[in-house]
């Protein structure tokens, strides 16, 4: 099958659903595994830190949060530009299903970095750079999830939304930049795919393993979103019906 | 299209109703006497918080008069006329646009002074603090006309407006309370003079197409 045959097989949420099983369940898995694996190695045998103590082990939870909090956003914004471009109905479905996830890893990253800021800054909030890009990002999700509920018409809600999440994704590297701009107390990107970590390895294995492990569950987690809203959108459809009574 | 009459009707229809033009206004003037009042008589500090509450209360400012940019034409229907007399109906839509802009950023930079010199701004400072409204108050209007587009649909989407609205104009409101803080500290405000620009540049890029495609969907709400 050619890149452009898949293309357009994706457009169709039938298509999708079928595609979609064995990916679930794979995801899943490796997810599943990658985290127990990454956690029992992080808490467990990686070295203490010579300043932080152990207390900096809460960075297995906090970065691969912080990472997904904003890869789920660019992707919605990535998702927006397919319904736009193709009005791929496939894409809708999965800005529906990013936005829960979304807001849910977000929030996860702004507690996590509050109960790692108490032992290391000496507080629970401070209005740091990276801190505040998150919480505005929190936000732009909310104002996502707040239109989509206003809005009845399934198709216009799925139009809207995708244009607002264009809009985000393009302001995020400049709202980024901005606040860095304004006040920084945040120790620098921990983990860049660019650049060699400046933690011995014994650390930032595990690291990268949670990294992977967060996103194999949120693929899991949003393509199982998905093809729940895909069955309950075509429902009365034959073919849901058969899927359903099998 | 005649472009200048386009534009003299957009700026008739602001001038006559003064209320969309004045009301504005009027809530900055009232929300900075009501700063002054929070904070402590006589306050020697107020210059270190002036430049943050100018221009916070210049994106709320601009977020008031937002609600209305769409919607008296979206409930008479001119708005789908204009919609469908042409492909990209963007030039029509832009000068509204730049019409609110002019009732209200423009005349915030001009009232700058005033509001300035009431929240303790040292006279020395107002020239940058007018440099840097009449360079990102464009970009206010422009996204902030997105955020309008989309929500002109709900009878009550002032809320709403703001939630979609404000994340978006942290940068504005960070560079431009910089150019003031900045500036008062005597050092150079280029950089973030720049930044207003390129901000505002880039909203009048990519806003239009979004705030006529918010409009379509807008329209079909009703």
């Amino acid at each position: 099958m050619t890149l452009k045959e898949l293309w357009h097989k994706l457009g169709s949420p039938r298509w999708f659903y079928q595609i979609s099983a064995p990916w679930v369940t794979g995801l899943g898995f490796a997810g599943l595994l990658l985290i127990v694996i990454g956690v029992v190695w992080g808490l467990a045998f990686a070295p203490q830190d010579y300043q932080q103590g152990n207390s900096f082990r809460i960075i297995y939870v906090h970065v691969p949060a912080a990472m997904l909090a904003q890869g789920i956003y660019m992707g919605m914004g990535a998702a927006g530009l397919v319904l736009f471009v193709w009005r791929m109905k496939v894409a809708d479905v999965a800005i529906a299903a990013c936005i829960p996830l979304g807001m849910a890893i977000t929030a996860l990253a702004l507690f996590s970095g509050g109960v790692w800021g108490r032992p290391t800054w000496g507080t629970w909030w401070e209005w740091d750079a990276r801190t505040v890009s998150t919480l505005v990002l929190f936000f732009l999700y909310i104002g996502i999830f707040a239109l989509r509920e206003a809005i009845t018409d399934l198709e216009l809600k799925g139009r809207a939304s995708a244009l607002i999440a264009m809009v985000g994704t393009i302001n995020i590297p400049i709202i980024k930049y901005s606040v860095e701009w304004w006040n920084t107390l945040h120790q620098g990107a921990t983990f860049t795919l660019t650049e060699k970590p400046a933690m011995p390895v014994a650390m930032w294995v595990p690291l990268l393993i949670m990294v992977i492990g967060f996103y194999c569950f949120a693929g899991h987690n949003i393509m199982t979103r998905m093809r729940l809203e895909i069955l309950r959108r075509e429902a009365g459809t034959a073919w849901v019906k058969s899927v359903t009574s099998s | 299209m005649n472009l200048a009459a386009l534009f003299l009707r957009e700026w008739r229809i602001v001038m006559r109703a003064k209320a969309s033009l004045v009301n504005p206004l009027t809530f900055l003037f009232l929300a900075v006497l009501l700063f002054s009042l929070g904070a402590p008589g006589q306050s020697l500090h107020r210059a270190e918080f002036a430049a943050g509450i100018l221009w916070v209360l210049v994106l709320l400012t601009n977020m008031l008069s937002l609600d209305g940019l769409f919607r008296r034409d979206y409930e008479s229907g001119t708005l789908e006329q204009t919609l469908l007399a042409a492909d990209a109906p963007f030039i029509p839509i832009l000068l509204r646009v730049a019409v609110q802009w002019m009732s209200t950023g423009l005349m915030i930079t001009l009232l700058a002074p005033i509001l300035g010199s009431f929240l303790g701004l040292p006279a020395s400072a107002l020239p940058a603090t007018m440099l840097a409204l009449i360079l990102g108050t464009p970009a206010l209007s422009l996204l902030g006309g997105v955020g309008a587009s989309l929500t002109v649909g709900f009878s009550r989407g002032g809320v709403l407006l703001g939630l979609l609205v404000l994340p978006l104009y942290v940068p504005v409101l960070i560079f431009g309370s910089g150019v003031i803080n900045q500036q008062m500290a005597g050092m150079p405000i280029d950089a973030q003079l720049y930044w207003l620009l390129f901000i505002s540049m880039l909203a009048l890029t990519i806003s239009p197409f979004a705030i006529v495609t918010g409009l379509r969907i807008s329209v079909q709400l009703q």
